[in-house]
């Protein structure tokens, strides 16, 4: 069983990423390296990942949403974060990340902060 | 109460030794809100051990100690690597470090446990000794 489902949603120009399972070191990070690659290699760089599905990320599932973060902006694009759990909010406060992403608790305003 | 065994250097070391030291703790009687808190420490101290101490090397063993002690839970990682210095790793909360990709692993150890120390072994490798007061 894979560690990390991800589905996709469009809504208008923003690509939603709902994912669900774990963001870890090996298949859960490398499923989302893959999922923001292929998005990008389609043209789709307004993304948001939604980790209300997010049980459980490590230092390399962080890191993986560093790169994405990175990868999506370094194509003029924008990520940002959907519905973390208190856990994955508590993770990014510690490595000052929460000064980095934009973070949302609602998805109506975070597909209107796209625009 | 102590426990001790090895795991082979490949990712997927890193869910058994969680697994392992989920049971040790429940079997010693302590709660989920403990084992919740030391879990993410586990992962990344094995982790460390598997990529950055032994390089994936599976003829490289992590062997891990785990004990009850007065102090509390403790646990022992070894890797059979060079080691390395601690001062020598970038700090990943400086600005300068924010967008790098990896790096963190020590940080979470160091925000779960109450002690983490690395020392070299006498027979080569490094060992990291962890501790969560109860």
């Amino acid at each position: 069983m894979s560690d990390l489902t991800i589905s996709e949603r469009q809504a208008g120009d923003v690509t939603i990423l709902d994912l669900e399972g774990k963001v870890t070191i090996g298949e859960g990070s490398v499923a989302l390296r893959n999922a923001i690659r292929r998005l990008l290699g389609e043209g789709k760089n307004k993304i948001l990942l939604n980790l209300a599905g997010v049980g459980y990320i490590d230092s390399s599932g962080i890191g993986e949403l560093v790169s994405s973060f990175t990868a999506v902006n370094k194509e003029g694009g924008t990520l940002k974060l959907l519905n973390l759990t208190q856990k994955i909010q508590d993770l990014l406060a510690i490595t000052k990340l929460l000064t980095v992403f934009d973070v949302y608790n609602d998805e109506a305003e975070a597909l209107a902060s796209f625009n | 109460m102590r426990e001790e065994f090895s795991l082979p250097s490949r990712i997927e070391s890193v869910d058994i030794a969680a697994m392992r030291i989920d049971e040790f703790a429940r079997r010693a009687g302590l709660g989920e809100d403990f084992v919740g808190s030391i879990d993410l420490a586990v992962r990344e101290s094995v982790a460390n051990a598997v990529k950055h101490g032994n390089n994936l090397d599976e003829s490289k063993s992590v062997d891990i100690t785990l004990e009850i002690t007065a102090a509390g839970f403790e646990m022992q990682v070894r890797d059979y690597g060079e080691g390395f210095d601690l001062a020598e790793v970038p700090d990943p909360t400086d600005p300068e470090n924010l967008l790098k990709s990896s790096g963190r692993g020590i940080l979470f150890m160091q925000a779960f446990m109450d002690i983490v120390e690395w020392t070299r072994h006498d027979d080569g490798g490094t060992v990291v000794r962890m501790v969560k007061r109860r």
